[in-house]
C-alpha cells in the first residue's frame, strides 16, 4: 500500500453558481477523501477560495490537483507544503460549569468566551487544527452540549 | 440585434456553420423548435428517440471532426440523452448538446417533466450550463463550442429554461471567447520532447503506442510520417484504428483484451514506450504491475490529468498530439537511426508468426470473423465502418482493413450497446459518398431499433449487419470462461424476423446463411440504397480470441479455448 498523508489544497474559482457541486462532485465521483472543505468569496474579486483538508498517497493527491484544475471554472490550484493553517471552534457549555477554569483553559488557546446565557455559555477558539484537538480533548471535562468546528483555512507561508 | 432566445440558438448554430442538428421536440424546447421550423440555414434530423439524438450526433462528429449538435427537452428528454453523453465524454467527442428546462419560475417545484439537468450532466460532461438570463445565452453557446472542440474534446450540455428562450435580448456573437479559468496548453514543452527523442534514440526496443488523441487531433499523417521516417513499430488503441493503415509493415495490431499477441508482446518487452493520446485505459493495459515492465514510458497528451494517472512518465509532455508531433520529427530526422532496430522488427515479425490473428473455417455456419473480412475485402476504404458493443465489435476492430482516421466509430470508453446504428446515421450524414456500415450483434441492435424510421425518413441508407449468434455473445463468452457455462440471460434464441423488421419500416432485410448469399446481400443493400439489414447467421459458441483475461498481463494470453 502507498503511504497517505494529510494535504490541505487551495482552490481558486470564479464565484459563480455551481462551483461547488462540481467540487463536490469531483471528489465522491472519483472516490476522494474530504475531511474538511471550506469556501468563502475573495473580498473585491470576482473569484471565491476553497480550503480543502484531503489525505491520499502522492499519486491520489497529484490527481486530485490535476483533477481540479481540469474543471473549467477553476482558476488556481495550489497544494501546500509549507503553510499557515488556522481552524477555529465553537463550544456550547453548560452554566453550572466552572467559568474561572473554563476561561483559563479557553485562554490557553487562544479563546474567549462569546456568549454566556442562562443555562449555556459559547466559548469560541482560533488556532492549529491539531491544539484544536487538544482543545477539544481538554474541554471534554467541562460536558459540552455542542460543538462545531469551522475546517481550516490556509495560507502558504 | 434584439432577439428571443429561442432566435438567439438558431442564430448561434448558424454561426459555428452547424449543418445539421439532430434531435426530438417537447414541451421544454418548444420555442426553438418553433424558430426551427421557420429556418433553413441547416438540416433538422428527427431521431426516434433522444439517446438516438445524442449518438448520432457523436457519429457526425466523430467521422467529420466538428462538433456535433443535438437538441432535446426537459425531463425524459434530457435523462435518455445522458447515455450519448457519457458515451462522448468518455471518448472525447466534441459536442454540444441542448436541451429545454420548465421556466425558471418553477425551477426546484417538481414541475412537470422537470429533472436538474445540469446536476445530472455534471459528471459525464465535460462543462455543462443552466442559462438563467437570455442576455448570457450568446457567451455560454459561443463557449459551449470552444470547449467541446479544444483541448482535450468532449460534451458540454446548455439548459435552457423555456422562459428564457422568450426573453428578449442583445444577441452578439462577435466577442471571441476569452476563458481566463480555461486555456489549454497545445504546445508541447521543447526541453522535454529534445529529452524524449534523446531517449528514444538510445533505445533499442522502441514501441508507438497510439491512442484516439492521434485521430481528435487529426495527428494520423503525421504519425504515418513519424513511424515511417523512424522506423518504429506501432500498436493502436481500439479507438486508434485507421491511425495507420492496416498494411502498413510497421503496424503491429490492436493491443489490449483482445489485442494480437504480438502486440501484446511487443508491449511487454519494448524498452520505450510512446504514448500519444492514449490513456492507459485497463482494458489496455491488463494488470498495471506488469504493464510495459521494462520500458520508460513517454506519455504526449492533451489532458494533463490522464498523464501518469495510472502509469508513471518519465518523460510526461502535455500538449496537442499533432504539434509534438510535429515538433518531434525533425529532431528524430537528426537522432533516431532508423537502421537500428532491426533485431527489433524480427523479435516482432516472430511473434507475429508465432500466434497470428486467425480463426479456424469450420462446420457449416460461417464465422463471424469471415463476415467482417469480407466486408473489408468487398469495400475497404469504400466504407465508414461503426459498431455496437460486444463480440462483434471486437472482431471488427481485429479484422476490418482500415486504411484512414475517422472511417472507424465504436463506443470505446463506455461501451454503449445501441451506439452503433444511430451513430452511422451521423456517420452516413457526414460522409454521403462513402457506405456506412453498422456491424451489431443481436442484442446490440434491439437497442436502437427504432432508428430504422429517421434512415427511411432522411435517406441515410446505413447497412445494419447483424452478427447473429442468437446469443448475448460477449457476455455468454465470459459465462463459458469464467463462471462454468452457466448462461444466465444471455441465451437470445427467441428474436424478431428481422427481414419483416426492416420491411415494415420501408427498409430492406436479407436473411443469410451462406458466403454467396452475404455477398448478394451487401451488393443488392448498396446498389438498392435504403436503409438494410443483413441478418447473418453465425456461429454461436465462436469466442473472442486471443483474450487477456480481465485484470491479468498482456504476456499472459488466452490464445484458444477447448471445449471441456
Amino acid at each position: 500500500m502507498e503511504q497517505t498523508e494529510r494535504r490541505v489544497i487551495s482552490v481558486i474559482v470564479m464565484n459563480e453558481a455551481s462551483v461547488l457541486s462540481r467540487i463536490a462532485g469531483l471528489f465522491s465521483g472519483r472516490g476522494y477523501n474530504i475531511e474538511s472543505l471550506t469556501v468563502a468569496p475573495i473580498p473585491d474579486s470576482k473569484y471565491s477560495r476553497l480550503t480543502i483538508v484531503t489525505s491520499g498517497s502522492v499519486r491520489v493527491i497529484e490527481q486530485i490537483t490535476k483533477q481540479l484544475h481540469k474543471l473549467i471554472p477553476v482558476l488556481k490550484v495550489y497544494e501546500h507544503a509549507d503553510l499557515v493553517e488556522t481552524e477555529m471552534a465553537l463550544v456550547k457549555i453548560p452554566m453550572s460549569e466552572s467559568l474561572g477554569d473554563i476561561e483559563a483553559l479557553t485562554h490557553a488557546y487562544n479563546g474567549r468566551i462569546v456568549n454566556v446565557g442562562s443555562d449555556t455559555m459559547i466559548v469560541t477558539v482560533s488556532d492549529e487544527p491539531s491544539r484544536i484537538n487538544h482543545f477539544l480533548e481538554a474541554i471534554k471535562r467541562f460536558h459540552p452540549k455542542e460543538i462545531v468546528r469551522s475546517g481550516s483555512v490556509a495560507l502558504e507561508r | 440585434m434584439q432577439i428571443s432566445g429561442a432566435q438567439m440558438v438558431i442564430e448561434a448554430l448558424i454561426a459555428e456553420e452547424v449543418e445539421v442538428v439532430f434531435g426530438y421536440p417537447g414541451g421544454a424546447i418548444m420555442n426553438v423548435y418553433d424558430e426551427i421550423y421557420k429556418q433553413r440555414s441547416f438540416q433538422h434530423i428527427l431521431t426516434r428517440h433522444e439517446q438516438a439524438a445524442v449518438h448520432a450526433a457523436e457519429g457526425y462528429a466523430k467521422a467529420s471532426g466538428k462538433v456535433g449538435v443535438a437538441m432535446i427537452t426537459s425531463g425524459p428528454g434530457f435523462t435518455n440523452g445522458v447515455t450519448g453523453l457519457a458515451d462522448a465524454y468518455m471518448d472525447s467527442i466534441p459536442l454540444v448538446l441542448i436541451s429545454g428546462q420548465v421556466p425558471m419560475s418553477l425551477i426546484g417545484t417538481d414541475a412537470f417533466q422537470e429533472i436538474d439537468a445540469v446536476g445530472i450532466s455534471r459528471p459525464c460532461t465535460k462543462h455543462n450550463y443552466l442559462v438563467t438570463d437570455a442576455a448570457d445565452l450568446p457567451r455560454i453557446l459561443k463557449e459551449a463550442f470552444y470547449i467541446a472542440r479544444t483541448g482535450r474534446p468532449g460534451p458540454v450540455h446548455v439548459d435552457i429554461p423555456k422562459d428564457v428562450t422568450a426573453q428578449i435580448a442583445t444577441f452578439d456573437y462577435s466577442k471571441e471567447v476569452d476563458l481566463e479559468t480555461y486555456k489549454p496548453t497545445t504546445k508541447g514543452n521543447t526541453r522535454q520532447i529534445k529529452k524524449a527523442i534523446e531517449a528514444i534514440a538510445g533505445s533499442k526496443r522502441p514501441l508507438l503506442y497510439i491512442g484516439g488523441g492521434v485521430i481528435n487531433s487529426n495527428a494520423a499523417e503525421l504519425v504515418r510520417e513519424f513511424s515511417k521516417m523512424t522506423q518504429i513499430p506501432a500498436v493502436e488503441t481500439f479507438m486508434a484504428r485507421g491511425t495507420l493503415r492496416y498494411d502498413d509493415p510497421l503496424l503491429i495490431s490492436m493491443l489490449g483484451m483482445h489485442g494480437s499477441y504480438a502486440a501484446n508482446m511487443a508491449m511487454s518487452e519494448t524498452d520505450m514506450v510512446i504514448a500519444l493520446g492514449a490513456r492507459f485505459d485497463d482494458r489496455v493495459t491488463g494488470k498495471l504491475s506488469e504493464f510495459a515492465k521494462n520500458a520508460q514510458i513517454i506519455h504526449v497528451d492533451i489532458d494533463p490529468a490522464s498523464v501518469s494517472k495510472l502509469v508513471h512518465a518519465h518523460y510526461p509532455i502535455v500538449g496537442d498530439v499533432k504539434n509534438v508531433v510535429e515538433q518531434m520529427i525533425p529532431l528524430a530526422k537528426e537522432q533516431i537511426d532508423p537502421a537500428r532496430y532491426t533485431q527489433w522488427h524480427n523479435t516482432i515479425a516472430n511473434f507475429n508468426k508465432l500466434h497470428p490473428l486467425s480463426y479456424k473455417e469450420e462446420g457449416d455456419r460461417l464465422k463471424p470473423q469471415w463476415v467482417v473480412e469480407r466486408i473489408g475485402q468487398l469495400l475497404g476504404d469504400d466504407a465508414n465502418i461503426s459498431t455496437d458493443v460486444g463480440q462483434h465489435q471486437m472482431w471488427t476492430a481485429q479484422f476490418y482493413p482500415f486504411t484512414r482516421p475517422r472511417q472507424w466509430v465504436s463506443s470505446g470508453g463506455l461501451g454503449t450497446m445501441g451506439f452503433g446504428f444511430p451513430a452511422a446515421l451521423g456517420v452516413k450524414r457526414a460522409d454521403m459518398e462513402r457506405v456506412s456500415i453498422n456491424i451489431t450483434g443481436d442484442g446490440s441492435i434491439l437497442m436502437n431499433i427504432q432508428e430504422l424510421m429517421t434512415a427511411v425518413e432522411f435517406k441515410l441508407p446505413v447497412i445494419n449487419v447483424i452478427l447473429n449468434n442468437n446469443f448475448l455473445g460477449m457476455v455468454r463468452q465470459w459465462q463459458t470462461l469464467f463462471y462454468d457455462k452457466r448462461h444466465s440471460q444471455t441465451d437470445l434464441s427467441i428474436q424478431p424476423d428481422f427481414v419483416k423488421l426492416a420491411d415494415a419500416f420501408g427498409g430492406v432485410g436479407y436473411r443469410v446463411t451462406t458466403k454467396e448469399e452475404f455477398d448478394a446481400a451487401l451488393k443488392d443493400a448498396i446498389e438498392k440504397n435504403v436503409v438494410a439489414i443483413i441478418d447473418v447467421a453465425v456461429n454461436r459458441f465462436e469466442n473472442v480470441l486471443p483474450m487477456v483475461p480481465a485484470g491479468g498481463s498482456l504476456f499472459n494470453m488466452m490464445l484458444e479455448y477447448k471445449e471441456k
